[in-house]
């Protein structure tokens, strides 16, 4: 791989004021950045390896009784967080579904946020791909894109965001903490993802310097910690990114459903929060003909980008699947197959 | 486990270690790092070699740009095909069947994505692959043929190593009108990478004219004069070295381009060089498994009968070399017909050239028939079990030959009920679980031929007591080491621990290769029969020595075991082995060997090992992701020398069966013909979730024709059947038979969606 230069700051100004420069790149666990560069996709100047970040290592609850979550938790430790499990039980699903035990070692919060497409098109420094330099065109349009987006997509591109636990992040409304060069700021994480556009790829709301420190998981999702499942349908049992994937969370009250958030996975370049899906759940019973019609709503506006119109049907089923599945609610243990459809039902309970 | 008959000549008895479970032998080394792998290999002065490959799969490169490789920091030189020079052998040029064409930057060609197209030399690794980046190549290039639509047809001489393409029994024609009832199905099957652990891999090192090699290689016996060909010198200054592989699966029996640059590159620069392919190369130049688009059609009578059979494949090649995978022929000695037809036609595709990969033919046909087999039984209204067996077959339909043995039927029983077939339902979908998943079971038919090599081996007693056995042999993970170590303690009647032994070296006796499920009863064959013949020496020495209380005894009736040589009908009467040495002065004796089957056998039986695999799915009903809950197999394979890792191999095979069914497909785009899944994230192979229950019975089964000792092979028979068998079961539970493999989410959907309608 090209040659950079490397940095470990001790802090978060140093770092920042490191990775201002053109060029440069945070470097976290490294399980997805050092493979791009490898395959010569990604070719930073410099590395800000910024692991010895202490200050971003935590998970502390805050007075107003969200939970802060710093940039740097490993995806294992957050898993198997007290806090996670017994408030925000989705997130753990979420990242217990993802990669392999090896991988969610080494992975973190802010990597997995910032974590970039799957697309072949893109791993492939020789294909035309517009995340590789904005106007390279789209290699995917017309060739393997299968697994590719149905909602939100333009030509310009039509990949997905990879990531798991960024899906129950969108449902409940999750707020990403960012510093910077121009200070700190923080965004919902509904805008911290760009949809393509007619000329620019999707990417973040980050600007060149500036760092994830935290995420922070609202208060008020906590309400639905009774019923809040994940559910991700995949190639095979484990260690696979999803077809497509849905995070639900119900709030049922008197027979009803009071407040319902949903978000999908594998159908779009964000973790894709369907609001028009949840309108329809307020008020209704929790049954299947509900949920088959959040579901449709969810998916009134997708169109296939290639070879891929199943996904929609299928991010239907897996929508309904995971309503009924939260209505049934979180099971008192996690499933020995966390996220997987074969974890749903009563082996869950 | 019996001990083999005893015949004239034969001093010692298979059976003391061979038959026990014993732990690998090389476990330990394994697991402490001690064991070298080739790639472990740092002959000082060492310089790293990455090659770069080609971005298009069809044309020539026009130019290639390599000042900046050149300038990059450690980059020593850049071989392109104008400094390159050329081998003593065309490397197009093919003098043995076990050659393949390869890409040795002898000219501006491209035949595939990924071929070489200049090789690195650096200091460091990191170095090396830089340069790698920075060579920069303008191509003339033609439109990539990927695909049966896109490809260009061929007509192949040959399938498989040297079988041919078409081959007709019987009146079929005739046979096929009686028919009352036919069943056919058509499918495809892609191309699939043995992406071995450990990927290829070589580290050259030249003194003078003689090369020394570290190189994982299943057939060292066939890889030393290769090299030799290339390179211009005798065979016997090539030393190569494999004492461990991790992996082969068939795609390192033969020579291939990158390792013969690393070669090349050592002798250009007068250094040690080190080539090892990164796992993205591993898509290309060293071999896959053909694709295939194969259509099965069996004809019966009123009875249910097999009147004809038919398989025709049309199978993929690159579009320099003739490797056609022969799964049209898998079915000829599977079940009882009265005629046959089968035929193989080739299309070319613009990737490397495919080659044997872990039950070549075998697998990749076995995984359509079985399909046939069960709709076929569909037809009939039966069992798929009783449907078989009404169809068994008694002597292979393909010749008439009676089998050298067949305990199908006993791994029909013993899987069936470990399985519990008994209460299936015989229409589809009528299976939920608990849960409400979809719950299906499907059977297949495992097979595959019991071949048998020349290998050679060398035994050796020392006045001391101690012995050593050896042969080149090649060790891939299936265990190899600890096996013909057991077989090789036998031939010298002693224990495993108390005597040395050799594998995976050139210097010594050829093992022959490790491949075709023949490696145990060749090379294994060899070292009891070299064993044997130390023995045989020591006996004449003590039968004729006045001193010994054997003398006297014919030579027929003394036996050794565990270091000591006695009368077989008194057992009492004997002496240890270092006592006749040491009395007769004599240093060492050593013994020769050679595996034997009777040539008038070859001739006379049909030589298979068989199985039975069963498998359950349970199947979203909704969603339609599969998984395999439980697989259940049961395995004839003659005498079996070590139950623990024959286990071990057959779950392995049945383990990529499920990879086969569910998983494995190399994807290339259709315009550049670039690998698109050339990763391990991307390339999906079974994980443990994939396998949470796995069973493989060991049938008893003698076969007193196959060789001498009545070894067949476990290597490839797990993953025949076990393909079927898991498609059987998803059609159980679902209804769905998808046209190809891998069963995939949306061809369950799509075909459920069109059942509803
Ligand atoms: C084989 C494989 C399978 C996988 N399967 C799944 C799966 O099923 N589901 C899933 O969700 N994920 C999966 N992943 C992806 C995995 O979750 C990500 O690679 C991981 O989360 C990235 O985290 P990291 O800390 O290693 O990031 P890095 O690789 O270090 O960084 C990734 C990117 O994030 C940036 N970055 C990192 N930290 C910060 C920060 N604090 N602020 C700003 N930018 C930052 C880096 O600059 C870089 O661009 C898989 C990965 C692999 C290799
Ligand atoms: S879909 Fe997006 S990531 Fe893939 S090739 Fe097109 S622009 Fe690149």
């Amino acid at each position: 791989m090209k040659a950079f230069d490397y940095q470990r700051p001790e802090t978060i100004a140093e770092a920042i004021k490191a990775a201002s420069k053109p060029g440069a790149s945070y470097y976290a666990g490294g399980t997805n950045l050092l493979d791009l560069m490898k395959v010569g996709v990604r070719t930073p100047d410099s590395l800000i390896d910024i692991t010895r970040l202490d200050d971003l290592k935590r998970i502390e609850p805050q007075k107003d009784g969200s939970l802060r979550i710093g940039a740097l938790v490993r995806n294992s430790d957050l898993a198997r967080n007290v806090d996670i499990l017994s408030d925000y039980p989705a997130i753990a699903e979420a990242l217990l579904s993802g990669a392999s035990g090896q991988l969610r070692n080494s992975a973190t919060v802010g990597g997995n946020l910032m974590q970039q497409p799957r697309c072949a098109y893109f791993y492939d420094p020789h294909s035309a791909c517009n995340l590789h330099e904005v106007g390279e065109g789209c290699d995917a349009l017309e060739g393997e894109n299968g697994k590719h987006a149905v909602l939100g997509w333009t030509k310009t591109c039509i990949a997905v965001h990879p990531s798991d636990f960024c899906v129950p992040l969108a449902a409940m409304g999750a707020r990403v903490v960012v510093d910077g060069p121009d200070g700190s700021r923080e965004i919902s994480i509904d805008e911290f993802y760009t949809l393509p556009g007619s000329v620019q790829p999707p990417g973040s709301a980050l600007k060149q310097g500036e760092i994830i420190t935290a995420i922070i998981l609202p208060s008020d999702a906590k309400r639905f910690a009774p019923r809040a499942r994940y559910i991700k349908l995949r190639d095979r049992t484990s260690y696979a990114f999803a077809i497509v994937s849905a995070a639900a969370m119900l709030h049922i009250g008197d027979g009803r459903i009071k407040d319902a958030r949903i978000a999908l996975g594998g159908v779009a370049a964000n973790p894709w929060r369907a609001r028009e899906a949840e309108d329809t759940l307020n008020g209704a019973e929790a049954n299947e003909a509900s949920f088959k019609k959040a579901a449709d709503a969810a998916l009134a506006d997708a169109k296939p980008s290639g070879d891929n119109a199943h996904k929609i049907e299928l991010a239907r089923r897996i929508l309904v699947r995971a309503l009924k599945a939260a209505a049934d609610g979180t099971p008192p243990k996690m499933p020995d197959l966390p996220g997987s459809v074969f974890a749903v039902g009563k082996e869950a309970r | 486990m019996a001990d083999t008959p005893m015949v004239a000549a034969h001093h010692v008895r298979l059976g003391s270690n061979s038959g026990q479970p014993m732990t690998r032998r090389d476990g330990i080394a394994k697991v402490t790092g001690t064991a070298t792998y080739a790639a472990d290999n740092h002959p000082q002065n060492l310089l790293h070699a990455v090659f770069a490959g080609a971005s298009i799969a069809r044309g020539r490169v026009t130019s290639l740009d390599i000042k900046a490789a050149l300038a990059h920091p450690g980059v020593v030189h850049v071989m392109t095909p104008d400094n390159t020079p050329a081998l003593s052998q065309d490397p197009d040029q093919k003098t043995t069947p076990f050659t393949a064409r390869i890409d040795v930057l002898q000219n501006d060609k491209v035949r595939y994505a990924g071929q070489p197209i200049a090789v690195i030399l650096a200091e460091t690794l990191e170095a090396a692959v830089e340069g790698a980046r920075l060579v920069k190549a303008t191509y003339d290039s033609d439109q990539a043929r990927i695909g049966f639509d896109d490809g260009e047809a061929f007509a192949p001489e040959a399938v498989g190593i040297s079988t041919p393409p078409k081959f007709s029994t019987g009146d079929f024609e005739g046979n096929r009108k009686k028919a009352t009832q036919s069943a056919s199905v058509e499918m495809e099957t892609p191309l699939q990478y043995h992406n071995a652990m450990e990927t290829h891999a070589v580290v050259a090192e030249w003194d003078g004219d003689h090369v020394t090699v570290d190189m994982p290689n299943q057939a060292i016996g066939l890889a030393k004069p290769g090299i030799a060909n290339y390179f211009g010198i005798p065979p016997e200054n090539v030393t190569l070295r494999s004492p461990y592989l991790g992996g082969g699966f068939g795609s390192k029996a033969v020579l291939f381009g990158p390792q013969m640059l690393g070669i090349l590159a050592a002798r250009e620069m007068k250094r040690p060089v080190k080539l090892v392919l990164k796992r993205g190369q591993m898509f290309g130049p060293v071999q896959h498994r053909s694709a295939t688009r194969q259509t099965v059609r069996y004809d019966m009578d009123a009875d249910n009968r097999f009147l004809a059979f038919e398989h025709t494949a049309n199978v993929s090649t690159s579009s320099f070399d003739n490797w056609l995978d022969g799964a049209a022929n898998a079915g000829l000695s599977l079940y009882a017909t009265p005629s046959i037809s089968v035929s193989h036609s080739g299309t070319r595709f613009d990737t490397g050239t495919p080659g044997a990969m872990r039950a070549p033919g075998i697998a990749t046909g076995s995984a359509v028939i079985e399909c046939a087999i069960d709709v076929a039984a569909e037809k009939a209204g039966m069992d798929p079990l009783e449907f078989r067996l009404l169809n068994y077959a008694e002597k292979d339909p393909s010749n008439g030959k009676p089998y050298s043995a067949k305990a199908l039927r006993g791994c029909y029983k013993a899987a069936a009920d470990s399985f519990g077939w008994k209460d299936r339902p015989l229409k589809p979908r009528q299976m939920r679980d608990e849960n409400g998943l979809l719950t299906g079971w499907g059977m297949g038919t495992s097979i595959f031929h019991a071949p048998f090599f020349p290998a050679k081996a060398r035994a050796v007693l020392r006045k001391d007591g101690s012995a050593r056995a050896e042969t080149s042999g090649a060790d891939m993970g299936q265990g190899a080491w600890t096996v013909l170590w057991q077989m090789a303690a036998d031939g010298l009647g002693m224990a495993a621990d108390d005597i040395e032994f050799d594998i995976g070296h050139s210097d010594l006796p050829d093992g022959s290769v490790a491949g075709g499920s023949a490696h145990t009863a060749s090379a294994g064959g060899a070292l009891f029969a070299a064993g044997n013949d130390v023995i045989r020496q020591l006996a004449e020495i003590a039968t004729q020595d006045k001193d010994s209380p054997l003398f006297g005894a014919g030579n027929e009736r003394v036996l050794g075991e565990n270091g000591r040589l006695f009368k077989a009908e008194d057992p009492n009467v004997g002496e240890s082995y270092t006592d006749i040495l040491q009395r007769a002065g004599i240093e060492e004796i050593e013994g020769k060997g050679r595996g034997n089957r009777d040539k008038a056998s070859t001739e006379t039986y049909a030589m298979f090992s068989h199985g039975a695999v069963f498998a359950e799915v349970k199947v979203d009903p909704d969603l339609f992701q599969v998984r395999v809950t439980r697989l259940v197999g049961a395995f004839a394979a003659g005498r079996i020398i070590n139950p623990r890792l024959a286990q071990s191999q057959l779950t392995g095979g049945m383990i990529w069966g499920v990879g086969f069914a569910l998983h494995e497909e190399g994807i290339h785009d259709k315009r550049s013909g670039r690998p698109l899944n050339n990763d391990f994230a991307g390339y999906h192979i079974p994980v443990l979730a994939d396998v949470p229950h796995l069973e493989a019975l060991l049938v008893d089964e003698e076969d007193p024709h196959v060789n001498d000792l009545g070894v067949k092979g476990v290597g490839e028979l797990g993953i025949t059947g076990t393909v079927g068998a898991i498609a059987n079961a998803v059609w159980h539970a679902t209804g769905v038979r998808t046209a190809r493999y891998p069963i995939k989410i949306e061809d369950l959907l799509k075909g459920a969606q069109a059942l509803k309608a």
